[in-house]
């Protein structure tokens, strides 16, 4: 039952995050589609988050790091009632309180601001820091794009959670292999991202990005008590859940045609029909 | 580095700052300081002491330290990010930027040892670009005290203000300003220290003093000095600078770059607004070796170049 809720709001995420780009005419549609799951996942089943209070002390929090990817969080903000649905159709429009990256001081439910990759995970390791101190309840979930793992400020970030051994810090990484130009592997490698982690002090789990009843279970198994951060290096596809765009670095930043439109809404529709 | 104590009737800034910060943290259990592996040149071992969670060092790690600082005001904490001037401000811009003024995260971020505090170790631990760096960043305060007490009350004021704030830590010794009874700091207020009408001397931090030593070598002269302590650089007094463009003459004085700091601001208000002769009294760029005294010497950042600045600029009135 969970899962199949989060599936059919993952899927009503992409539909309507592929037409906001369309109406904008840009966006990040790859990357948006690759974290759709995760983030669906976290905001209709995981995070204990209240949008009519969104400022809670004790709320859990959401960074997105790799802050481009407002097609996935904007959907989620809005199916989760932080602001009306509606608002989505102003997605880069001249005063939008959607920008191209989130911005805080406009948007309810956004924690910080980010857009420069590298600032998301050090803020959010003082959160968790904060949360540490005050032995708070809440939880500190990041997603992470893997290319974004090539800026130095997430290592310095990953390198102080697992020294404090931040047990209230889930960080996902959004393994889609592709970053803007090229595969990572081909641009600088981050194999073997496990090893990495791992060496930093945190608990490591390899998980399919795109499987809903594991990502659940996987943040289930995060609860609390914990005593070191943990992440899931999720495997994706950038482009999930419309064919043409899968894997392919040129839908970074591509903006789909109305016949291509057309055809990844059907798509979409078909699976969700399923 | 170790740093003989400064001589009699001289005082180290980041004294008041950690008395200060302790005294907020005894009160007020938000108050946490993040470090970069600073706990001595921050002056912060007895902090540490008193409140062994409460100081979180991050090592070296600038970048991380004011992301983490952002990421403690969203927890509900009033982080205190303290480091070497030259490396929070450097190395953290876009942190400083995005994660801070940007964001408007209530993050209070103190550059210590500022200026060239750091003298012979040359230009790389030299902060002389702080000001006209971080002045570019919108929604972003800027306060730059001159004397104990000022650091002292700007460390309090900007606990109690909502939103981010870089304050300037000077190690340069400096003398107690005299003020009359009653003086309060107030975030964005400048304080006129000496009253004039031939001149306005406009200066902040460890300038200060030397700008009243100057206007009072002027007064032997039979010249009238205004003497501005513009502690808050953003956002600037305009009040303060009409005052002060209505002498006619205006000299600035800052221990960091002569163009684009304190002496930018006043000069982009000046040319919009009323334009005087101006002088900038401050560095021109990297600097040779020498100690802090002697670069402050060899370049005019005394009260005896000050006074040549004002009588260059009166000179220059029509």
């Amino acid at each position: 039952m969970r899962v199949e809720h989060v599936r059919a709001k993952a899927n009503w995420m992409r539909r309507r995050l592929l037409r906001m780009i369309v109406d904008a005419g840009q966006g990040h549609p790859g990357g948006d589609l690759s974290a759709t799951d995760i983030v669906a996942s976290l905001y209709f089943d995981t995070l204990r988050i209240d949008p009519l209070s969104p400022n809670a002390p004790g709320r859990d929090r959401f960074v997105l790091s790799k802050g481009h990817c407002t097609g996935a969080l904007y959907t989620a903000l809005a199916g989760a009632g932080f602001f009306p649905e509606a608002d989505l159709d102003t997605y880069l429009k001249p005063n939008s309180r959607l920008n191209g990256h989130p911005n805080r001081t406009y948007l309810p439910g956004v924690e910080t601001n980010t857009g420069p990759l590298g600032h998301g995970l050090p803020v959010a390791v003082g959160i968790a820091v904060a949360g540490q101190i005050d032995a708070a309840g809440y939880r500190v979930f990041v997603v992470t794009g893997d290319g974004e793992l090539q800026e130095g400020s997430m290592w310095e970030a990953a390198m102080f959670a697992g020294h404090r051994g931040l047990g209230n810090l889930t960080v996902i990484v959004d393994r889609n292999r592709l970053q803007q130009g090229a595969r990572t592997e081909d641009t600088n490698a981050l194999e073997p991202l496990v090893d990495k982690w791992r060496a930093f002090g945190w608990d490591v789990f390899e998980i399919d990005g795109h499987d809903v009843a594991a990502l659940l279970t996987a943040f289930d198994d995060a609860a609390l008590p914990r005593s070191r951060p943990r992440v899931l290096i999720a495997n994706t596809v950038k482009g999930q859940g419309v064919s043409f765009m899968r894997d392919q670095a040129s839908w970074h930043h591509g903006v789909p045609s109305a016949a291509q439109y057309a055809q990844a809404i059907a798509e979409l529709e078909a699976e969700q029909a399923k | 580095m170790s740093a003989a104590a400064p001589a009699a009737g001289l005082h180290d800034c980041r004294e008041a700052y950690v008395r200060a910060i302790a005294e907020l943290a005894a009160e007020d259990d938000r108050i946490v300081a993040v470090v970069n592996d600073s706990v001595g040149s921050s002056k912060l071992g007895a902090f540490r002491d008193r409140f062994p969670t409460r100081l979180i060092n991050v090592g070296i790690a600038e970048q991380n330290m004011v992301g983490v600082g952002a990421g403690l005001a969203n927890g509900g904490k009033i982080p205190f990010v303290s480091g070497a001037a030259c490396f929070l401000t450097a190395r953290a811009m876009e942190q400083i930027k995005v994660d801070c003024a940007y964001s408007q995260a209530n993050v209070k971020l103190c550059g210590i040892s500022s200026g060239v505090a750091y003298g012979e170790l040359g230009a790389t631990h030299h902060s002389i670009e702080d000001i006209a760096w971080l002045r570019a960043i919108d929604k972003l305060t800027i306060i730059v005290p001159s004397d104990p007490w000022e650091t002292a009350a700007a460390i309090k004021a900007a606990a109690a203000w909502d939103g981010p704030v870089f304050l300037r830590i000077s190690r340069m010794p400096v003398p107690d300003i005299a003020r009359t009874a009653g003086a309060a700091f107030v975030i964005g207020r400048a304080e006129t220290l000496r009253s004039g009408d031939d001149v306005a001397i406009v200066a902040t931090g460890t300038l200060v003093h030397r700008a009243i030593a100057a206007a009072e070598a002027l007064a032997a002269e039979g010249v009238s000095a205004r003497v501005i302590n513009m502690a808050t650089v953003a956002p600037i007094d305009t009040d303060a600078l009409a005052a002060a463009a209505a002498t006619g003459a205006i000299v600035t004085a800052e221990e960091g770059l002569a163009t684009g700091g304190l002496g930018g601001a006043v000069a982009e208000y000046c040319a919009r607004n009323h334009p005087v002769p101006m002088q900038m009294i401050g560095f021109p760029g990297f600097l040779p070796t020498g100690s802090a005294d002697w670069l402050m010497e060899n370049f005019g950042l005394t009260a005896h170049g000050i006074a040549a600045a004002a009588r260059d600029v009166i000179a220059r009135k029509r």
